[in-house]
């Protein structure tokens, strides 16, 4: 059973709508996050304090396409694949939905060159998404592409499937 | 050909120690010492008892790392001299040393010590230089690395560098730590931190009187470009617009910042103020413009693009103008750092899966590599342009190396607990 997942995701989200009314998500301001995302780059565990409060949200749920936060890429490629176009459909669909949630997605790339060049690769993958985005009729000031380049790796060994693992963008709602 | 067998020798030996060796500075050489200077350190009277650290080891690993010099071992010839006259020249000079440095620590006023030391040419017995430092008697290492800058300057004519500063970042698990240090003294226990971060930092650069790093944090979820006060500890975001913020070079003037950013949507280069502020765009293509690097004059600016499909080093003039493309072999060449007398690029070329360090002749277009192994990044130029600073993978882990420009030696600096990442050899400046 997946309730736990589900409790706590939709805690998670209750929680940043409620940041969400006090802070209009401004991502500019450098302060230390810390502990809150250290290794793991997958989006979805950032929720921890006491939440009691609950409601359903199609974000959080493991049956809607919207759990899938990540869309992968070819090698030195930032084209969204076929198989990963309904996860950027049902993102932009939400967005649509929800005009003063946002997005930021975080472009990264395999482990191999130069770190500023596969910073800028990563960058075109975010991008990339954000343009999709777009062209499905979501607003520019909801989504900030970003890059993590090869720094953050997913997969952290050298086997092409490792290397696949991180040619990858993540779409993180805002706080997350 | 012997000279590759040595290097290949050499090499294994490399990976063989690479294990066993911890937090100690390790100068290995990777090379041939055919035209080095063969020089004997004799042991400094009274170095091991009036001082905390004896002189002479640190001096021998100076002179060792800087590529130029072959050490000449002196124990066994019954001369242990301290003045010029104790100097059996006819022994030394068997022994194959063509100079000699000898020296003594004596008491002074006031708990201090007084250092001295000469430099004397064993063929012609005559002085090449001198010195004398009355200091605390804790200070001798700084000592000793001054004492290695002059031999240095005596023998080759350019100035040392075994006071200049290294920056690097050491990755241990998922902590990061911006750490400085001496080239001469990098190791985790000389080292200092400027900054730790559980999140990714990367791009450390110096700001042109030493007196600041601009660095790559991740600590926002995003890459921001800080400017960081190394007396002080101060530090503020000086890029932080929306989308990535990167690459920082400071310009020669040390006012502004070379910058990358995407507000445009992708990669491209701007000029900030080193005090923050507006940025303004300077690179116009509709592909990556990353990694800027500045001519020395501040006139130029070299940088990688893959406007014409794969990541190449271009230079445009700093004014504005067109961009001229720089590397031509090769469909990966990247990271350009120009030397400080403006004749020499370094990057990195991938080739046949490796990462090579790559040294060009601007003027000739004369290009070799100073690199072997598999996986090497981000070289720099020392403040004398003799050598190149470079991270390269030894055995899964990525440690710190420096190669003479010229490609005839190579020297493995330290085995940090850690992997040293993006390194950046500093000014000479060290306020």
């Amino acid at each position: 059973m997946n309730w736990k997942q589900l409790v706590l995701g939709t805690a998670t989200v209750t929680l940043l709508a409620a940041c969400a009314s006090t802070k209009p998500a401004t991502v500019a301001t450098a302060s230390n996050t810390g502990a809150a995302s250290s290794q793991n780059a997958a989006p979805v565990d950032t929720g921890n304090s006491g939440m009691t409060s609950m409601k359903a949200d199609p974000l959080h749920d493991p049956n809607s396409p919207l759990a899938k936060r990540s869309v992968y890429f070819a090698f030195d490629s930032s084209a969204i694949s076929g198989t990963d176009k309904p996860t950027v459909e049902a993102h932009a669909g939400y967005l649509k939905e929800h005009g003063d949630n946002k997005v930021i997605i975080q472009g990264n790339t395999d482990a191999r060159g130069s770190r500023e060049y596969n910073l800028a690769l990563g960058q075109r993958r975010a991008e990339s998404v954000k343009s999709a985005l777009e062209v499905l009729g979501v607003k520019e000031n909801q989504v900030e592409a970003v890059s993590l380049g090869k720094e953050k790796p997913k997969a952290t060994g050298t086997t092409e499937a490792d290397y696949a693992e991180n040619r990858r963008a993540d779409i993180l709602y805002n706080g997350e | 050909m012997p000279r590759i067998r040595t290097l290949f020798k050499a090499l294994l030996m490399l990976v063989f120690c690479a294990a066993a060796v911890q937090a100690e500075t390790t100068v290995e050489i990777v090379g041939g010492g055919a035209n080095k200077h063969a020089i004997a350190v004799v042991p400094f009277k009274d170095e091991n008892s009036r001082v905390r650290e004896a002189l002479t080891p640190v001096i021998r690993n100076d002179l060792t790392l800087s590529g130029v010099f072959r050490m000449v071992d002196g124990s066994s010839l019954a001369n242990v001299p301290v003045e010029p006259v104790d100097i059996r020249y006819p022994l030394w000079q068997a022994a194959g040393a063509q100079s000699i440095a000898i020296g003594k620590v004596e008491p002074a006023a006031d708990g201090q010590v007084k250092i001295s030391f000469r430099l004397m040419d064993v063929a012609q017995k005559k002085q090449l230089t001198s010195g004398e430092f009355t200091v605390s008697p804790d200070r001798s290492r700084e000592v000793a690395h001054t004492i290695a800058d002059m031999i240095y300057q005596a023998i080759t004519g350019q100035r040392g560098i075994f006071n200049t500063r290294v920056v690097y970042v050491l990755k241990t698990g998922s902590s990061y730590q911006l750490q400085v240090g001496l080239i001469s003294d990098v190791d985790s226990n000389r080292a200092q931190t400027i900054l730790r971060s559980r999140e990714p930092i990367i791009s450390p650069s110096w700001s042109p009187n030493g007196r600041y790093l601009a660095y790559v944090s991740f600590e926002s979820k995003k890459p921001v470009v800080w400017v960081q006060d190394l007396a002080t500890g101060q530090r503020r975001a000086v890029a932080n617009f929306k989308g990535s913020n990167s690459a920082p070079a400071w310009s020669p003037d040390g006012n502004k910042l070379a910058v990358v950013l995407t507000t445009t949507g992708n990669s491209q280069i701007y000029l900030v103020n080193a005090a923050g502020g507006a940025a303004r765009r300077i690179s116009y293509s509709d592909g990556i413009d990353t990694e800027p690097a500045f001519s020395p004059d501040g006139s130029q600016l070299y940088f990688v693009s893959d406007r014409t499909g794969s990541p190449q080093i271009y230079r445009m003039p700093v004014s504005g103008g067109d961009a001229q493309r720089v590397t031509w072999e090769g469909n990966y060449n990247v990271s350009p750092r120009v030397s400080p007398d403006g004749r020499s690029l370094t990057f990195i070329r991938r080739e046949a899966g490796r990462f090579r360090v790559m040294v060009k002749d601007i003027a000739t277009g004369d290009t070799r590599a100073l690199s072997e192994s598999g996986y090497n990044e981000r070289p720099s130029f020392a403040p004398n342009n003799g050598m190149v600073l470079y991270a390269s993978d030894a055995g899964g882990k990525s440690v710190l190396y420096a190669a003479t420009s010229d490609g005839s030696n190579r020297v493995k600096l330290a085995v940090i607990n850690g992997d040293v990442q993006d390194p950046s050899w500093g000014p000479f400046n060290n306020p």
